[in-house]
């Protein structure tokens, strides 16, 4: 684990370095050489095997967070690579050329968070939602409480109780 | 038909590649037009069948209730609940529950737990194609209430709202114990006559499609698939 | 008169049939059921999904040939049933058969396939298609060590008359041709699988792989009537091996036993091999069975 990290930081300006478990670490990295990075570890570092992408909305920051999980299977040790993007007209590079299979997650993620893929194959077509027209649904200002009760007439007579408050009156 | 302009506004902007209007040539070498959403498929309303005589009628209700098809179509999580139905634990087909692979054949939709929108188009296609009388179960909370997605952005909250329902099994999941006795609530229900779930369909066709084409944004089938 | 009598016995005839039919393929099932270890479906389940499937109250069409698939298939069946002697000796059991009756039946087995392949096909779904096509490729396979077997008999008792094949096997259990010409009956048994069309041969249907094949977009009355159809074939194909091969039936109860036992050897078969792919099912048709005809015809040249 520790060579790997101390190559990357050899060749690459990462901070922020998280060491979660033993075979788990995190490293984040600006956005412009991220997929640089990727590239140098998948082809130099043994991290053949792609195991996510996923992204966080950061919204008091305006940032969007994505996350590429890498996984080496020879020394079975997995390096997740992050970066920032800024939340207004969010864009990144694609990765599709390194993994094929990369191309389906950003197409989830330009439906679920509007974060745009040039040049990924397929990118605007849709995954789950057909024909969404809302703001994408994952970002934390859509407020999913009342799309969903204005769009899917809910039955009226729903209660809800905060499990300690409600055990207290019960048990008193 | 019900909202013409938004329906063919809709139409243009998700038509699939196969139902765009074209030009096809005949074997004879003719040029002739083919639009395959009004050509391929059938653009009537469904119509209100009523039952005929009583005594015959009551004949039939027992049959029908006696030999219940099943649409081998899962739509939530609830679907592993079918496969211990019909293997030698439970063994559905002591009851006269049967499974039939195509909608053309089977008389029992189950909808089994949480429908997201994308499946609601197509469980309201396939419904569409059963032939009538059709009767709909309906499981878990999710179906009823909306369940503990009640207030996700892609899942439905009330079925009943969208097509009709025959018999709730309540339940997170129900076990196949509380499916079988939602069998006998549906044979029950189909002998006395009540089960009446297509004419209601046919009936108020106007406010299920309306509701249905509030949520189904890419409309891009016609309005009754039959 | 007498043709108005005839004629009644025929839809006696037939009435048994059916329900025997309808009964043995409840009867299957519940043995298939068994194996499985589950109970399975009660007896009078097919006469009730009958009833059912006639009392539909909607019934779409795709058009003129899919009405006429089921005619044709049902026409099928009953041409053989018309042609067929059931019970020997009986004159009016033995329905409208004639000298040359066993090249008819021959003829009328592939005529309801056909008839079915038209309906299906205007269906439009894209598993008839593969159903039809492999049941038209199996089915044109099993053929030839069927005809083989049934060259082989007329060739052995000098007759095309079914009737007089049946006479000529009277007397003992020694003068069946299953003990007379072994060979034969080994080829027209063993493509018998294929003709009932029980696991390892039923890729037509094929069940949980095109679901369910040609009939998938037939509904309501018209699966009524193939329904219909099937139980009545079902019998009378078994009839045809039972009185080709193992003596005819003097009445109806050893009518019934034979005809059981013949359609559960398919059965037997069923429940123990599993599926076949196409290619596997022809080119299996094509070796054993084909080289049994081919020593029987040999055997009695």
């Amino acid at each position: 684990m520790e060579n790997y990290i101390e190559d990357i930081k050899l060749r690459f300006d990462v901070k922020d370095i998280v060491s979660r478990r033993d075979n788990l670490s995190f490293i984040t990295c600006e956005k412009e050489k991220t997929i640089a990075l990727i590239t140098h570890m998948k082809n130099n570092l043994g991290f053949t095997h792609f195991v996510l992408l996923t992204a966080v909305d950061w919204i008091e920051d305006g940032l969007f967070q994505l996350t590429y999980i890498l996984n080496n299977p020879n020394a079975k040790i997995d390096i997740a690579v992050r970066t920032m993007i800024s939340r207004e007209n969010s864009e990144m590079e694609s990765a599709h050329k390194l993994w094929q299979q990369v191309a389906t997650y950003q197409r989830e993620l330009r439906e679920m968070f509007g974060i745009n893929f040039p040049d990924s194959p397929g990118v605007t077509d849709n995954f789950i939602l057909e024909g969404w027209d809302d703001i994408p649904p994952y970002r934390r200002d859509f407020d999913t409480k009342k799309y969903a009760e204005e769009t899917y007439f809910p039955r009226p007579g729903r209660e809800t109780n905060d499990p300690a408050e409600y055990m207290k009156k019960k048990l008193s | 038909m019900i909202n013409e302009n938004n329906n063919s506004e809709n139409l243009n902007k998700f038509l699939h590649k196969e139902n765009e209007i074209r030009n096809v040539e005949t074997p004879d070498g003719s040029i002739i037009q083919v639009d395959p959403l009004n050509d391929y498929f059938c653009t009537d309303r469904p119509e209100v069948k009523e039952p005929k005589n009583k005594v015959i009628e009551k004949f039939l209700n027992w049959a029908r209730a006696e030999s219940l098809w099943v649409l081998g179509f899962g739509t939530g999580c609830g679907s592993i609940e079918i496969p211990p139905l019909v293997t030698p634990r439970f063994d559905a087909y002591r009851f006269g529950v049967q499974m039939r692979p195509t909608p053309r054949q089977s008389n029992v939709f189950i909808i089994s737990g949480y429908l997201a929108v994308k499946t609601l188009k197509r469980v309201i296609r396939t419904y569409e194609q059963m032939q009538g009388p059709k009767y709909v179960l309906a499981l878990g909370s999710c179906t009823i209430n909306g369940g503990m997605y009640w207030d996700s952005y892609n899942t439905i909250n009330r079925l009943d709202h969208y097509i009709p329902v025959d018999v709730y099994v309540a339940g997170c999941m129900p076990r196949p114990e509380a499916l079988l006795a939602g069998f006998n609530k549906l044979k029950e229900r189909i002998k006395d006559g009540r089960a009446e779930g297509a004419n209601e369909y046919a009936e108020k066709f106007d406010w299920y499609k309306s509701n249905q084409k509030k949520i189904v944004k890419d409309w891009n089938m016609p309005d009754y698939n039959w | 008169m007498d043709i108005v009598i005839r004629l009644l016995y025929v839809f006696l005839g037939l009435f048994i049939v059916l329900n025997w039919g309808l009964l043995m393929s409840a009867i299957m099932r519940k043995i298939g059921a068994r194996v499985a270890g589950r109970y399975g479906i009660p007896y009078y389940q097919p006469w009730i999904d009958l009833i059912k499937l006639y009392s539909l109250r909607d019934s779409i069409t795709h058009g003129v040939m899919f009405y006429l698939g089921p005619v044709f298939r049902v026409s099928g069946g009953v041409g053989i049933f018309l042609f067929m002697p059931l019970i020997f000796g009986s004159s009016y059991f033995s329905n409208f058969s004639f000298a040359g009756d066993l090249v008819l039946i021959m003829y009328f087995q592939f005529f309801g396939m056909l008839g079915m392949a038209l309906g299906a096909g205007e269906g439009g779904h894209p598993y008839s298609a593969i159903g039809i096509s492999r049941g038209l490729s199996q089915f044109t396979t099993i053929e030839v060590p069927m005809t083989l077997a049934v060259i082989s008999i007329a060739v052995q008792y000098h007759t095309l008359s079914i009737s007089e094949i049946v006479a000529a096997q009277q007397g003992g259990i020694m003068n069946w041709t299953l003990f007379t010409n072994p060979f034969a009956t080994a080829a027209a048994m063993l493509s018998l699988l294929g003709a009932f069309g029980h696991s390892p041969f039923n890729l037509v249907k094929a069940p949980n792989e095109i679901p369910i094949g040609p009939p998938t977009e037939y509904h309501s009355a018209f699966l009524g009537v193939l329904r219909t159809n099937a139980a009545i074939l079902h019998v009378i194909e078994a009839v045809l091996f039972m009185n080709l091969f193992f003596g005819g039936a003097g009445n109806w109860f050893e009518l019934i036993i034979k005809s059981f036992f013949i359609y559960f050897w398919s059965v037997f078969v069923g429940v123990v091999f599993p599926r076949f792919r196409i290619e596997q099912s022809v080119q299996w048709f094509l070796k054993i069975p084909l080289l049994f005809g081919v020593i029987a015809i040999i055997i009695f040249m």
